[in-house]
């Protein structure tokens, strides 16, 4: 496997084997050794052309911890955002050496288009490509309900996952609907009309509009950001509607079945998508979804870095 | 046109048993300090070499021996050689390693590079008083300083060989194989 | 250059009678069996199709304005080496032909190439905004005597607008263009909206769009009694609402790209840019009834949208790319792969929706024609039995935008000729004028 754009690029054993690693790596996280020499010598660029602090600080942590070197590449001030061309900018990477390039971009398939260029040679993985995917994101969402309601078991087979609100954009919510099926789990979307896409009926998933009717049924609830943009563009009237109808407050807290989850992909907006007293409760898992982060991106860059054969005259 | 693969059982299981047990003993002749000893079997099949030495030295000692595991895998150098390998369970009893006597269990020791892993491994965990390896066959053909201070058996192959060990928690029965000529 | 003569020998004539055809100072001499001529060049054509030249109804040769994408003279080469004796040049340069100096200068610079003949299309409303008219009789009445009017690459969205233009154009025997996108339901729209577009995270450009301003225009054309042209129909909805719209008798006709006679929007999961176009590629059911359309007459015509552009256009993530394909000499491989080897069409149809029928809607008199004797000698000549493998690099425009680079296709542009002189000899352009 030497790019990770998409989780339809996994089969259902290397996604199991991901979480497996990230299970083992979680320990030597937890332990006294925090840092391992697996990645040595190895370059890793964060290539984050988009705006993100959580992301690109868990994949600088993850690469750090392997012993791997980081060099980043943030949007602002970067010849990125004076108009250089994705292209010029893999160039420059390939020159660097790059082994590896961690991107988040605003434009759906840049990873892709890197991955399939002849512009660079290492591999490419997606922080976060438009409104396409997150596939680490899904990755280290399925290892914290692994963790929590797995019971053992490798994959999610049984396991229902309720994943609310603005789907139509969300690379996140496109993500899991294929991890969590691709491992067992059954996956309603919960959104108003105009959120969700054209086509989703063909998706492997149920379809309600109503978050009260289905949040008792679940074992999982994982709410979506919703930006305020939304609004200004008529998906729906305001926020005061929004909140209301899919919101998570404490009054759908209590329908929610006793060992279920809050999850959160964040950044949240307290009191739209989520009530704050909900998100700091004991059923959510959204600041473990941040640790976990870690250890899934470390599995991730141990697998796609190892086990490829050295290029003549690479170091 | 079939090929023959010559194959020899170069330890029985009553000759793994009988070999297991001498283990134990050299080790506790070794180390006096009983107590200071913690075994850590390198995974897999060392790993369970080190569970059947831990009881038997248990007994023989008339207390708990501690025993762990130590995976190796993301100290090896040559994890760019293969396809990634899943990475096994570190288990370090409690008590730790810093200050202690560490006996370092593993199948087969040929190269010495999975032993030098471990002792990488090993330094990032604690700071050992020593570290002793004890190996149930070396079979030769050493490429770093690396030996082992307590052995099974002495099996000296060609390079062309391989060395099988069968263990009955994995294999279903106890045997050593020799493969090749 | 008249005294060219030219001796075609065994020449499959589109109705499939096999003939000899003799080119004689820029006309069709005589069309007879065994014909000899000692001082004609002798060409073989056994076994291949001698049609009317191409004339495409939909062309962007980009000058004035883009000249490092395409010129009136690349485009022309282009268009020779497909077999096109006419092309009619899109009015969204830069500055826009909303005027007669625009019109006539793009007019003068195809006859200086003399490759074929270049029709420039003028804009409907000023600068392509869509707001007030552009100055339609100044245009029509000026050298390159336009009688197609488009806004082509934007929509004559605004009703009322559209109606005017219709009502104005009857007095100059114009035709409107329209390029059927309603642009409230677009904006930053980037390929069909549909299953694939879910799933890429790509903004969708809903297939109702181009409909609704088909069925709301189809019912204007009819109301003031004018005529409507549909540029590049792309909806399995769209050619139902032509179909209803010439059972009453509306005065509407339509044309097909080559490129959506073929590729779905399946081959947008590369994220690859080159397949980027507007209107996007649909799906599988829109191009089976785009296919049937074309060949029962309820799309009339083939127009390729040829839409060159430079490469930085294209080397580059989905969004930041140009829209648009190149089409000019792939095109009737195109239309023989699916249309005649799918036995949909025969050359007689391929003839009348390539040439007669984009020449009788542009009111083109010396094209298109129907090989007589004494018409101009404009004649593309393919052989079908040949099939050539794409590649980029070779091509004669100044881009390098084609879907089709790697594709082996059916159908080779052995000859063109232009009044009479040859401007394509053996797959060869022949060059006469100073190559820029």
């Amino acid at each position: 496997m030497r790019h990770l754009l998409s989780i339809s690029d996994l089969s259902k054993s290397q996604a199991v084997s991901i979480l497996d690693t990230a299970t083992e790596l979680a320990r030597v996280s937890d332990g006294a050794v925090k840092k391992l020499p697996t990645l040595r010598g190895r370059t890793i660029v964060n290539l984050f052309a988009e705006d993100s602090t959580r992301t690109r600080i868990s994949f600088e942590a993850a690469a750090k911890r392997l012993s791997a070197d980081v060099i980043n590449f943030s949007a602002k001030g970067s010849s990125l955002s004076k108009g250089e061309s994705l292209k010029d900018t893999a160039l420059t990477l390939q020159a660097m050496g790059a082994d590896a390039v961690v991107i988040r971009h605003s434009a759906s398939g840049a990873p892709a288009r890197l991955a399939n260029s002849s512009w660079m040679n290492g591999s490419v993985i997606n922080a976060g490509d438009g409104t396409h995917e997150h596939p680490s994101q899904a990755l280290l969402d399925a290892f914290t309900i692994r963790k929590h309601l797995g019971k053992g078991a490798p994959d999610l087979v049984g396991i229902r996952v309720a994943i609310v609100g603005d789907v139509l954009h969300s690379r996140v919510a496109r993500s899991n609907v294929l991890l969590l099926t691709l491992l067992g789990a059954h996956v309603t979307l919960v959104a108003p009309p105009t959120l969700l896409p054209v086509g989703v009926e063909s998706w492997p998933v149920t379809i309600s509009y109503d978050l009260d009717s289905v949040i008792g049924l679940v074992d999982v609830v994982m709410m979506l950001r919703v930006q305020q943009e939304r609004m200004s563009d008529l998906f729906f009237p305001n926020a005061r509607e929004y909140s209301r109808y899919f919101g998570l407050n404490s009054d759908r807290l209590k329908l929610m079945s006793p060992h279920s989850i809050v999850m959160h992909p964040g950044p949240m907006n307290r009191g739209l998508e989520i009530a704050a007293e909900v998100a700091d409760s004991a059923r959510s898992v959204i600041v473990e979804q941040v640790a976990n982060g870690v250890s899934v991106r470390m599995a991730i860059l141990y697998i796609l870095l190892t086990g490829q054969p050295l290029e003549a005259g690479s170091k | 046109m079939g090929k023959e693969i010559y194959m020899s059982v170069a330890l029985s299981a009553p000759d793994i048993t009988r070999a297991l047990i001498r283990i134990s003993h050299e080790i506790l002749e070794a180390n006096p300090s009983t107590h200071q000893i913690t075994l850590l079997g390198i995974p897999t099949r060392g790993a369970h070499l080190a569970r059947r030495i831990a009881i038997s030295m248990s007994e023989i000692a008339g207390h708990e021996i501690p025993v762990g595991t130590l995976d190796i895998t993301m100290h090896r150098d040559d994890l760019r050689l293969r396809p990634p390998r899943p990475i096994m369970p570190t288990s370090i009893p409690h008590g730790g390693v810093d200050g202690r006597e560490i006996v370092l269990i593993d199948d087969v020791l040929f190269s010495g590079r999975t032993i030098r892993a471990a002792l990488d491994a090993l330094g990032e965990i604690g700071r050992p008083h020593t570290v002793q390896l004890a190996a149930l066959v070396d079979r030769g053909h050493r490429e770093l300083p690396i030996r082992a201070d307590f052995v099974g058996k002495n099996l000296p192959t060609s390079i062309t060989q391989s060395v099988k060990v069968h263990l009955s928690e994995i294999d279903g029965l106890d045997e050593v194989l020799i493969e090749g000529n | 250059m008249n005294s060219q003569r030219y001796l075609l020998k065994n020449a499959s004539l589109p109705d499939g009678t096999v003939s000899d055809v003799l080119i004689a100072d820029g006309v069709i001499a005589s069309i007879s069996s065994a014909i000899s001529d000692p001082d004609a060049t002798l060409i073989d054509v056994k076994g291949s199709v001698v049609l009317p030249g191409l004339v495409d109804l939909h062309t962007h040769l980009r000058q004035p304005g883009r000249e490092d994408a395409e010129t009136v003279l690349s485009g022309s080469r282009s268009g020779a080496k497909g077999g096109f004796t006419a092309l009619s040049a899109m009015a969204n340069t830069s500055p826009v032909a909303d005027n007669a100096g625009v019109v006539e200068q793009v007019f003068r610079l195809g006859q200086e190439a003399g490759l074929l003949d270049v029709f420039p299309i003028g804009a409907v409303t000023q600068g392509l905004a869509g707001v007030a008219l552009s100055e339609i009789g100044a245009m029509a009445d000026s050298i390159a005597r336009v009688r197609v009017f488009s806004d082509d690459g934007n929509c004559v969205f605004d009703p009322m607008v559209m109606r005017r233009a219709l009502e104005y154009i009857k007095k100059f025997d114009g035709v409107i263009a329209q390029h059927a996108q309603e642009p409230r339901l677009t904006v930053g729209s980037q390929m069909n909206e549909g299953e694939v577009s879910a799933v890429l995270g790509l903004k969708g450009w809903p297939a109702i769009a181009e409909e609704a301003i088909i069925a709301r225009d189809v019912l204007l054309v009819d109301h003031v009694k004018s005529r409507l042209h549909i540029c590049h129909v792309t909806t399995a909805g769209g050619v139902e609402i032509i179909r209803w719209a010439k059972a009453r008798g509306i005065n509407v006709t339509a044309e097909v790209t080559p490129h959506h006679l073929l590729l779905t929007d399946e081959l947008a999961r590369s994220y690859d840019p080159i397949f980027k176009v507007n209107p996007p590629l649909r799906s599988e059911k829109d191009v089976m009834a785009l296919r049937e359309a074309l060949a029962d007459g309820t799309i009339d015509i083939v127009a390729t949208d040829h839409a060159p552009h430079t490469m930085e256009s294209k080397e580059c993530e989905w969004q930041e790319a140009s829209f648009g394909m190149l089409g000019l000499e792939t095109a009737l491989s195109i239309v023989q792969k699916t249309m005649v080897d799918t036995k949909l069409m025969n050359w007689a149809q391929v003839a009348e929706r390539l040439s007669t029928a984009p020449a009788r809607i542009g009111g083109y008199s010396q094209q298109g024609r129907n090989l007589a004797i004494g018409s101009s000698a404009n004649l593309a000549i393919i052989n079908p039995n040949s099939s050539w493998i794409v590649d980029r690099d070779l091509v004669a425009s100044k881009s390098r935008n084609t879907p089709f680079h790697g594709y082996e296709l059916p159908g080779v542009v052995t000859h063109t000729f232009f009044n009479g002189v040859a401007t394509l000899m053996d797959g060869a352009l022949v060059q006469v004028s100073e190559g820029r």
